[in-house]
This record gives structure tokens, sequence and C-alpha cells, in this order.
């Protein structure tokens, strides 16, 4: 009786594509964490010290802080306007799994949020004094450590769209699961950027943690999505 | 079937309620009697530490405020889970009823700590491992509460704040770990030492009974706070007005 099903990878496929195509439309929505990354980053030597010796100390704790805050901002962005038009309930009721077509949607929003962070970040790093050697390793770092937050950003956005309180509510249920991200993140970028071989250590951590975020989340995503849907 | 009757008759609030009313007196007097005779073991009986002196003794409410932080999240997470998957009404009401007493429990255990270590660490607070994840409980314990403020509607909030008790306590391990790695990676020498000297019977029994007395107060705390959320929930329900009716009638 029915067309043949599309398989749910080509469906995630889809919305991953969709997303993408309206985010290169709104271009803003991309530019701006970025911008607000660059801004918190600068508001640290304007309330502490300009002295190098200082900013080489806290540099890598405040590029972790700044893409942590950035990366809050946007999640609030990931399904308000897909709940607001119907979308999200079309993707509900479309007979594909919710969590591979959610996974597609946080990865496509790693891709927007996520990546423009990364390749920020090693001109925040120049501003505080890090040498050029550690660039790879403060990259690789915000890398896992932005996708991870998305990840587990995403329960909660799924959570608090359904709620008229938007932004603080919601950093208020992701900031405590993520002290672990932000902890390995600094912890590896701070090793790399003193020069210090023993940093591939904290990276791994990282990466076991996108595992086994990579691995959880999207169901407990779905189930959020489908509580704040009914 | 037979085995099952038990529980689908406990999940049911009416016979909830009246159980939970019958329960109380059997909670709370065991857990005043203990906890009586538990602070004054440790505050008359026990000697004074021959390191920390008698600023020890603190510990008698310290401690088993930590214990009952955590079991507070495991029932609440329990619970929750429990809620979520066979959809009972009464398991999400006791998680509910959980969450404002473990916030408690967390935010007693910071500030005892917190007067204990004005004397032995000569600091309000130091960014030690246990201190720094106690202090994330409380966070997630408030982001608990803050979900389950933002739903007006009472079966929305139940079941959302579900999901985010299930993924916290997934969570609440890796939180442990990662501040202890995070700790022994910043600083050396820490303040508490793990293990430390036994204690003698003297000082460790009035500690367990401070354990089992709180434990005690906590089911007596969240009888009441079950019964309450019951009220609130079916406050249309026939069995309930009819519980109530004859002086809700007259007034």
């Amino acid at each position: 009786m029915n067309a043949p099903m599309t398989s749910p990878w080509a469906a995630a496929g889809l919305v991953l594509r969709r997303d993408l195509a309206l985010a290169f439309r709104r271009w803003e929505q991309v530019t701006h964490p970025v911008v607000f990354f660059l801004m918190v980053a600068t508001l640290f030597p304007l309330a502490l010290s300009p002295k190098p010796s200082l900013l080489a100390d806290i540099g890598a704790g405040v590029v972790w802080v700044s893409a942590l805050l950035s990366s809050m901002l946007a999640l609030e962005s990931l399904f308000r306007a897909d709940v607001e038009d119907g979308t999200l309930e079309q993707l509900t009721l479309s007979g594909q799994p919710l969590a591979i077509l959610v996974l597609a949607k946080t990865v496509a929003h790693w891709l927007l949020s996520g990546v423009p962070l990364v390749l920020a970040s090693p001109v925040v790093a120049t501003a505080f004094g890090a040498a050029g050697t550690a660039y790879g390793v403060l990259m690789g770092s915000i890398a896992l450590g932005t996708a991870v937050l998305s990840l587990i950003g995403s329960v909660g956005a799924a959570l608090t769209v359904g709620s008229r309180r938007g932004s603080v509510l919601l950093s208020l249920l992701v900031l405590p699961l993520v002290m672990p991200v932000l902890i390995f993140g600094a912890r590896a970028t701070d090793l790399a950027l003193h020069g210090d071989p023993s940093a591939a250590g904290p990276l791994w951590l990282l990466g076991s943690m996108l595992i086994l975020a990579l691995t959880l989340t999207p169901f407990a995503t779905a189930a959020a999505l489908r509580i704040s849907l009914e | 079937m037979g085995t099952w009757t038990w529980f689908h008759k406990l999940a049911s609030p009416p016979h909830f309620y009246r159980i939970a009313g019958k329960m109380i007196p059997w909670y709370a007097i065991p857990a005043v009697v203990l906890i009586v005779c538990g602070v004054y073991g440790g505050i008359v009986l026990a000697p004074a530490d021959y390191q920390q002196g008698d600023a020890f003794r603190i510990v008698y409410v310290h401690a088993p405020a930590a214990w009952l932080s955590l079991l507070c999240y495991t029932v609440m997470a329990t619970a929750a889970a429990v809620g979520l998957v066979w959809r009972i009404k009464l398991a999400h009401a006791l998680a509910a009823a959980t969450a404002p007493i473990g916030a408690s429990f967390a935010l007693l255990c910071l500030a005892t700590g917190s007067i204990w270590g004005r004397p032995m660490w000569g600091t309000w607070w130091t960014w030690d491992a246990r201190l720094t994840s106690q202090l994330i409980l409380l966070f997630l314990y408030l982001g608990y509460q803050a979900l389950r403020s933002a739903y007006d509607d009472i079966t929305k909030a139940d079941r959302a704040s579900a999901v985010l008790a299930v993924v916290g306590v997934v969570n609440v391990p890796i939180i442990h770990f990662s501040v202890t790695w995070w700790n022994s990676l910043h600083q050396g020498a820490t303040v508490i030492r793990a293990g430390g000297p036994a204690m003698p019977p003297s000082m460790l029994i009035p500690l367990i009974l401070c354990f089992f007395g709180f434990t005690f107060l906590y089911a007596a705390l969240a009888c009441v706070r079950v019964q309450a959320e019951v009220l609130r929930r079916e406050r249309n329900a026939h069995w309930l007005q009819d519980a109530m009716g004859a002086r809700g009638a007259k007034e």
C-alpha cells in the first residue's frame, strides 16, 4: 500500500541538508555565536589585567568558558523554530526513528555552531599569548568538546522547548551536566599551551565522553521532544 | 499476576495516601529517637578528636546530610524512571516530593562543611573534589526544580523532569570522577585525607545512629510530601472529596 520508505539514514541526510540550507540563508545564526565568543574572551583581559604572564595562565580557561557560553547561546535555536512552524511535529509523525532525525539535527547544529568556534579559537588563543605549536590540540579539544556540548545540550533544548522560559532555564539544566567537558577540555588545552605532551590523556577522555553522548543522548532527546510536543 | 497486585495497589493514589498517612509516625518516631541519641552520643559522650578537638562533632550532621543528598538523588531518578516507563503517576509524585528534600540535604551538607572548614582549614570554601561535586549535585537539584516550575501542566512537568533526572543520574558518576581527577591535577596536597585514622566505637556508634536517624527522617518527610503532592494532583478526584467531603460541605 505504501510507497517504499526512505531509509532512516537517508532521511537523516535530508534533515541535515535542510538544516544547513536554512542556516546558509540566515547567515547571522552562524555568525552571532562566534562574535559572542570573541566578545566574552575580550572581557577577561579587561576585567583582570593585560599582563602577558597572567593571560598565558588563564588562556585555556578563557577559551573554554567562552566556547561553553557561546554554545549555550546557540542551543536555544536548535528546536525552537521547527517547533513553532510545525516541522518537528511532522518529523515525529514521519514514521522514521526520531532519535536518528534528532541526531542529524544535532550534527547540523554542531557544524553551524561548533565548527566556527573551532576555527575562531586559535585567534583567541593567540591573543592570550599561545604558541603556534598548540593549535592542533586546541582545535581538536574544542571540536570534541563542542560536539559533546551540542549532544548534551540537545536534551536540554528538547526539554525546554515546550516551556515559555527560554535560555536561562536551558543554561540551568545543561551547565551542571557539561562541567566534566569543561574540566577535561580546558585541561587538555592548558597542557598543550604549556607544551606538555600529556595533553593526549584528557583528549582521549573527551573522545570517550563524545562516544557515550553519541550513543545515549539521541534517545533522551527524542523522548524529551515527544513530551514537549504532547 | 498475583505477585504484582500489591504493586498496582501501591501505585493507586488513594491506597498510597492512606498508607503514607499511617507510616508517618513509624518513620518519624524512630527518626527523632535515633537522631536525639546519636547527637547526644556525638556531642556529649564521644571523646574529643585528638587532632580536631571538639570541632569534629559537626560530622554527626555533615556526613548523614551528604549521604542523604545522594540517596535522595538515587530515589528521585529511580522513581522518575519508573514513572516514565510504566506511567505511574505516584512515582512521579515521589520524585517531585524527594527533590526539595534532597536539595535541602545537599545545602545542609555544604553549609556544615563550610562551618567545619573554617576552623580546620582556615577557610570557608576550598575547591576540593568532594566539595565541588557536592556543589554540582546541588546545581543538578536546582535545575530539576527549575524545569518542574517551568511547566504549568503537571503531567508534562513530571515527564520532562523525569528525563532530566535520568540523564542526570547517568552523569553523576562522570561528574564525580572528572572532579576528582581535575582536583588531583590541580593541587598536590588536599585538605581531606581519604580514609584517615579509623574511628573508635564511641565516635562511630553515634554516627551510625545519626545515619539511620536521618534516613528515617527522609522517609517521614517523603511520606508527608507525597501526601501533599497527592492532594494537589487529585484535588478533583471523587475519593478525595469523599474523604474530605464531610468537612468541606459544611464550610
